[in-house]
């Protein structure tokens, strides 16, 4: 069988699975469609959180990211697994001890204030729909290339089949998906890393493989990472294992990007809500544990993936015809993720530092759609060429993806690779569009409009709800705003600097007032957003030295943050302390149940 | 003092030792979150570098394999531990420690 039929085998029974698993799952009550009436056990919340948090672009993108950045990169790992603990030492437990359903209701009855409360709800869906349009995206372009079907209509399957198992199951129907979902995407992930490794350096395990010798070839008894440096050195790449290289990150940027990739992750609402469907605290606890080491099975995976992809890519096309380019290349070339202009007209792809050409390729089309071909038979770009000696463009999304053909992998493994991306983007969806849901029905519907109503009307809310945001997040799929995919990384920076302080300082401070809560929020999140507009979008040309501190629009965050609790702290010390009922039930959810 | 307030001041007691305890846990913890995290991965990653893991720079090691390690030994670390205090403090309240020490009410 080739690629394409076992994708459409492995991806059909993976979706018939997960349609399969709402159907058993469905749920009667609020409380069965907002925290799967906290019954789930920690082993299995601890999947359903690893699958709930990794995303596309955990998935997709982060080896790639790491394969062209190299030790930069790692702000991605240390980031997203060091955020697990804070939100297992800081957040989870408490909160699950708080109980109730969101984390809107946590603020809005903590601070004693509706104010507050529709703070954090427009926190929460803002930061949740920047988030799951792309997913939607990251849903389409799989389709697209394994499936070959355009990438609206794969957009539109997704969006069908998280609708399906999202408004029957509700949260139980979402977690219980989530964990067949995580087991999908980690044996995707691992098979082809597993194999690359064994082949390139004769170790079965990845964490050791990319530590060691290389097997074969060229390199053959060179340390991997040793070879890489070597390559990169002589294309006029700087070192892959380099540290604080210019044009990469600074230290102070580095620091301040990390930080805010660990608060922004334990302030997102989706990753929070996790932790309500669990029993008591004791299992909260247990299942951050539990996220953390199937989310860092992935994560330390990853890096290994990124340093043999890198070398696997360099070695299979640098210096080699273009006529004799690879299966892959063929195929990735139709989806404009890779590109070659040949400079200086030998038919030989070469690839060095710096961009090939200005922008993201622009094939030339004739009048009926066709490429106008060059002379090696490559499709022309209406793109201006750069000066730099690079003739090839390479998108860092497609390294993962294309890595088991770029390694001649069995056509099996390339369809499972897809399954599992396909696992990561829609387990992800689903539980954003159950925030977006419950904030709607149950934080805005319950709480403030219609405080009377029954649970029958206020699961038909949620139902609603969630079929409406489906629909939304799907329209922005297929028409990506083009602000989406530089939203996205900052959504974590605006977590960071909203949510994060004011959770903390509720709980471990029961002085702390709403006063304080509220305008922290609200000048964390508005001097995190100023920054980031003016350096993005209003002055997108201004540098390092013209950034605060040398912090960088991702890293400002980290400052949003301090800022928040500064402000939350001030305020709070000049107006009058929350009433006692408040402070009691602070009180109470520090110490274990009698 | 009669029986009554002498249990209200024993739980008044194991309450501020269990939440004492519940910081230094936390303070502790989150000095290795920082110390791995922040100081070996990002400012101490040139000097680490000099040294070597097998084929690994080691302070490369770190940033992208050790710190995803210690940080889910944190995390178990942080669970067995609360686990503990969970149930002395629930002796110390009169209570039997159960199988499962903090169900919900």
């Amino acid at each position: 069988m080739d690629i394409q039929s076992w994708t459409y085998l492995i991806v059909g029974l993976s979706f018939a699975l997960y349609i399969g698993i709402a159907f058993v799952t469905r749920v009667r009550s609020t409380s069965g469609f907002y925290v799967a009436g906290h019954g789930v056990p920690a082993i299995f919340n601890g999947m359903a959180t690893g699958a709930d948090w990794m995303s596309a672009a955990s998935y997709i993108s982060m080896a790639g990211i790491i394969s062209f950045t190299g030790f930069t990169g790692s702000v991605y790992l240390i980031g997203w697994t060091g955020g697990y603990v804070l939100l297992a030492l800081l957040l989870a437990p408490y909160l699950r001890k708080f109980g109730k359903y969101t984390v809107p209701d946590f603020v809005g009855d903590r601070y004693y204030s509706d104010v507050a409360r529709v703070v954090a709800v427009m926190c929460a869906v803002f930061v949740s729909f920047t988030y799951v349009a792309g997913q939607m995206r990251g849903v389409g372009v799989v389709f697209s290339r394994f499936l070959e079907v355009d990438i609206n209509t794969g957009v539109i399957i997704g969006m069908i089949l998280v609708f399906i198992y999202a408004t029957l199951g509700g949260m139980k129907g979402i977690t219980y998906t989530q964990v067949a979902q995580y087991v999908v995407l980690i044996i995707a992930y691992l098979i082809p890393a597993i194999a690359i490794s064994h082949v390139m350096t004769g170790h079965w395990i990845p964490q050791i493989g990319f530590g060691a010798k290389v097997v074969g070839g060229e390199n053959a008894g060179v340390y991997l990472l040793e070879a890489i440096d070597q390559i990169h050195r002589d294309l006029g790449f700087p070192e892959y294992t380099g540290t604080f290289i210019s044009g990469h990150k600074s230290m102070i940027d580095m620091f301040c990007v990390t930080l805010a990739l660990m608060v922004g992750t334990a302030g997102l609402p989706h990753v929070i809500i996790r932790f309500y469907t669990v029993k008591n605290v004791h299992a909260a606890r247990w299942s951050a544990f539990w996220a953390l080491l199937f989310i860092g099975i992935l994560y330390t995976t990853a890096p290994a993936i990124a340093t043999f992809a890198r070398v696997n890519l360099i070695q299979t096309l640098h210096e080699k015809s273009y006529e004799q380019r690879p299966e892959w290349y063929k195929s990735w070339e139709q989806t404009d993720l890779i590109a070659w202009v040949d400079k200086n007209g030998d038919g030989i792809i070469q690839y060095a530092s710096g961009p090939a050409f200005a922008g993201k390729p622009d094939f030339q089309e004739k009048e009926d759609g066709s490429y106008v071909l060059g002379a090696a038979q490559q499709p022309l770009l209406n793109n201006e060429p750069s000066d730099g000696p690079n003739e090839l463009y390479v998108d860092r999304d497609i390294m993962v993806l294309a890595n088991p053909e770029i390694a001649q992998l069995p056509a099996w493994v390339v369809a499972l690779v897809a399954a599992g991306g396909l696992a990561a983007a829609l387990s992800t969806a689903a539980g954003l569009l159950l925030v977006i849901s419950s904030s709607m029905s149950h934080d805005l519907g319950k709480s403030i409009i219609k405080p009377n109503m029954s649970e029958k009307e206020e699961l038909r809310w949620a139902r609603t709800a969630a079929g409406g945001a489906v629909i939304l997040a799907g329209y922005f799929g297929i028409n990506p705003p083009g602000f989406v995919a530089q939203v996205v990384a900052f959504a974590f920076g605006l977590a960071a600097s909203s949510f994060f302080p004011v959770i903390i300082l509720g709980i471990f401070s029961k002085r702390t007032t709403k006063e304080g809560a509220i305008s922290g929020m609200l000048s964390g999140i508005g001097f995190t957003a100023i920054y980031i507009y003016y350096f993005k979008f209003h002055n997108p040309g201004a540098g390092p030295d013209q950034w605060w501190f040398g912090i960088s629009p991702e890293g400002i965050g980290s400052l949003g943050m301090v800022i928040n609790f500064v402000v939350t702290m001030t305020v709070t010390a000049f107006t009058p302390a929350p009433p006692a009922e408040v402070q009691e039930q602070v009180e109470n959810l520090r110490y274990p149940s009698l | 003092m009669n029986a009554e307030q002498q249990t209200e001041s024993a739980i008044e007691a194991a309450k501020k030792a269990y939440w004492t305890a519940n910081i230094s846990v936390v303070l502790v913890l989150m000095g290795i979150w920082f110390l791995f995290g922040c100081v070996l991965s990002i400012f101490a990653v040139d000097a680490l570098n000099k040294i070597r893991l097998g084929g690994f720079p080691l302070g490369f090691w770190m940033a992208q394999q050790g710190t995803t390690i210690a940080f889910i030994f944190v995390t178990l670390v942080y669970v067995l531990i609360m686990k503990r205090l969970d149930v002395r403090y629930l002796a110390q309240c009169g209570k039997k420690p159960s199988e499962e020490p903090t169900t919900d009410a």
